[in-house]
């Protein structure tokens, strides 16, 4: 049997270093950096990589942004792995602030949701509003599930919150929806861009943000807007979670005030707002901040839809 | 079937105009796989050597334990890491989470059974007379491990391509302890699933084949090395 001669400690020692060197090279960061968990509409409407350059130039900061669901995201931040959420999920949102795991939640851009469909509108609910469009779809997948279907996100993320909310008013438990058969599809991966490619190819129904489907109908999709209704129950409100520095000291506050301060100045307001529109041929995101009054009154409403 | 003739169109346009963002995904993702493969390297042959010139009770059942990691599901080992140096973990003060460093030690723990599984198979093809030769020429321990490996050189090279093919071509594990951010974490792999869910699939398949010539060079070239 051989036993450890010098060398052979010599060379643990030797990876040992170099393990210890890589760990520290990872931390020997040369910039500033904060860590933003965001909810997928806002990056795969490329929101995120047409703001970023701005704030890193101006305040010498390099974003670091996450995109996740809305409901990886709220784990994250309770964990305190990241700085700042940027989510829409306002019940949600609601209770992490009241739970202490954020200190401030600011709104900061709203749009709305829309049912998109194949064009043929194979359910016959053009022209429903949202509850009895929801029940029409149910009656009718349950009907023929071949030629109705609707896809769901199926990932917890804010877009499926509202979704079972959707159901809720519509007057539906979600488990017995879940349960209803074939023509109700869970994708529960991949984001909200991925769930319309889906819904696109299998000729379903899905409930989408009106920023996503912009983007990505220019893309191509075979789907068109079913129900389009500026309502407060479709209402999207994305909001900015600032993590609790007090349980997580690591924070940059400082840094996240500063973020806070550019997504909600004019300036960058009104970027927002120009965003998209001339190449998506719609408004991709209200600002809250510039004549917030209307936005916030309607937010207060689609809370009491909630209840 | 068309996006592929026109991913590949697409992969040669961005590999001719030298695409800064392609070139710079390209380059992280093959510096922390290779980083990964080659600290794995550093632990897993002396430590294959170390098992397989020790005869000890349940050595059979180590290695049959080393060779059901081969199995490990790489978003199995994301979410391991993640736990661990996640702000609330036990490693959390580190606060490498979403850094390359994270993403570096995942496949660390990906690529490790592999290594050391092949690596002491690699090292029982050599024969025994070598070793008693060694021996009874008065090599210590270190020259005897470093003798056979140096004998069983192509078996254990090509461990170490496996190893790097698997850290090289995972995603699972990059997308969850890295968080797939642009400029940082971004690699080939989680960028062609970004990619794909952004229904931009000619540009994953482009990303694809350029993943795929980094590894046909890192072959060629280690080749060379073995023939010397």
């Amino acid at each position: 049997m051989l036993q450890l001669t010098k060398k052979a400690k010599r060379i643990a020692l030797v990876i040992i270093v170099a393990i210890a060197s890589i760990v520290s090279i990872g931390m020997l960061q040369p910039k500033e950096r904060i860590k933003v968990a965001t909810t997928t509409s806002l990056s795969d409407t490329g929101l995120w990589e047409y703001l970023e350059p701005f704030f890193e130039q101006r305040y010498d900061v390099k974003l670091d942004i996450i995109p996740v669901g809305t409901g990886i995201a709220f784990e994250y931040g309770k964990r305190g792995d990241v700085d700042v959420l940027v989510v829409h999920d306002e019940a949600r949102e609601l209770q992490f602030v009241a739970e202490g795991y954020a200190i401030e939640r600011i709104p900061f851009v709203y749009n709305y949701f829309l049912i998109v469909g194949p064009p043929d509108d194979p359910a016959h609910i053009r022209g429903l509003n949202s509850e009895d469009a929801f029940k029409k779809l149910l009656e009718e997948g349950i009907k023929s599930p071949r030629q109705v279907r609707f896809v769901s996100r199926g990932d917890g993320s804010g877009t499926h919150v509202k979704e079972k909310a959707l159901w809720k008013a519509a007057g539906f438990d979600y488990n017995t929806v879940q349960k209803a058969g074939k023509w109700y599809i869970e994708t529960g991966l991949g984001g909200m861009g991925a769930t319309l490619l889906i819904a696109s190819q299998m000729g379903a129904y899905t409930l989408t943000d009106i920023g996503t489907f912009l983007v990505y109908r220019k893309r191509g999709l075979d789907l068109v807007p079913i129900i389009e209704e500026e309502t407060p129950i479709l209402l999207n409100v994305y909001s900015i979670l600032v993590v609790n520095p007090q349980k997580h000291p690591h924070v940059k506050l400082e840094v996240v005030n500063k973020f806070v301060q550019f997504l909600t100045s004019i300036e960058i307001q009104e970027l927002i707002e120009a965003y998209g529109a001339d190449d998506y041929g719609g408004r991709l995101f209200i600002p809250f901040v510039n004549g917030s009054q209307s936005a916030a009154n309607l937010e207060r409403g689609g809370e009491n839809w909630l209840k | 079937m068309a996006e592929i003739e026109r991913g590949v169109i697409q992969a040669v346009h961005l590999l001719v105009s030298l695409d800064r963002e392609v070139i710079e995904i390209s380059a992280r993702s093959l510096w922390i796989s290779g980083i990964s493969c080659l600290l794995s390297s550093l632990i897993c042959l002396p430590l294959a050597s170390l098992i397989h010139f020790h005869n000890f009770r349940g050595k059979r059942v180590l290695i049959n334990i080393i060779q059901t990691f081969f199995s490990l599901p790489t978003v199995l080992v994301g979410l391991f890491v993640f736990v661990l140096f996640s702000r609330t973990g036990p490693l959390g003060e580190l606060g490498i989470l979403f850094t390359p460093t994270a993403m570096v030690i995942g496949q660390v723990i990906l690529v490790s059974p592999l290594l050391l599984g092949l690596t002491i198979s690699a090292l029982s093809g050599v024969s025994r007379e070598v070793v008693d030769t060694a021996i009874s020429l008065g090599a210590d321990s270190f020259q005897v491990i470093w003798l056979v490996l140096k004998e069983a050189r192509y078996a254990v090279l090509a461990a170490v391509i496996m190893g790097f093919g698997r850290a090289i071509s995972e995603v699972g594990c990059a997308i969850m302890v890295g968080g797939n951010i642009k400029g940082f974490t971004r690699t080939i792999t989680t960028a062609i699933s970004l990619e794909t869910s952004k229904g931009e699939l000619e540009l994953s398949i482009a990303l694809g084949i350029i993943l795929l010539l980094v590894a046909l060079i890192i072959n060629v070239a280690l080749n060379r090395l073995q023939q010397r």
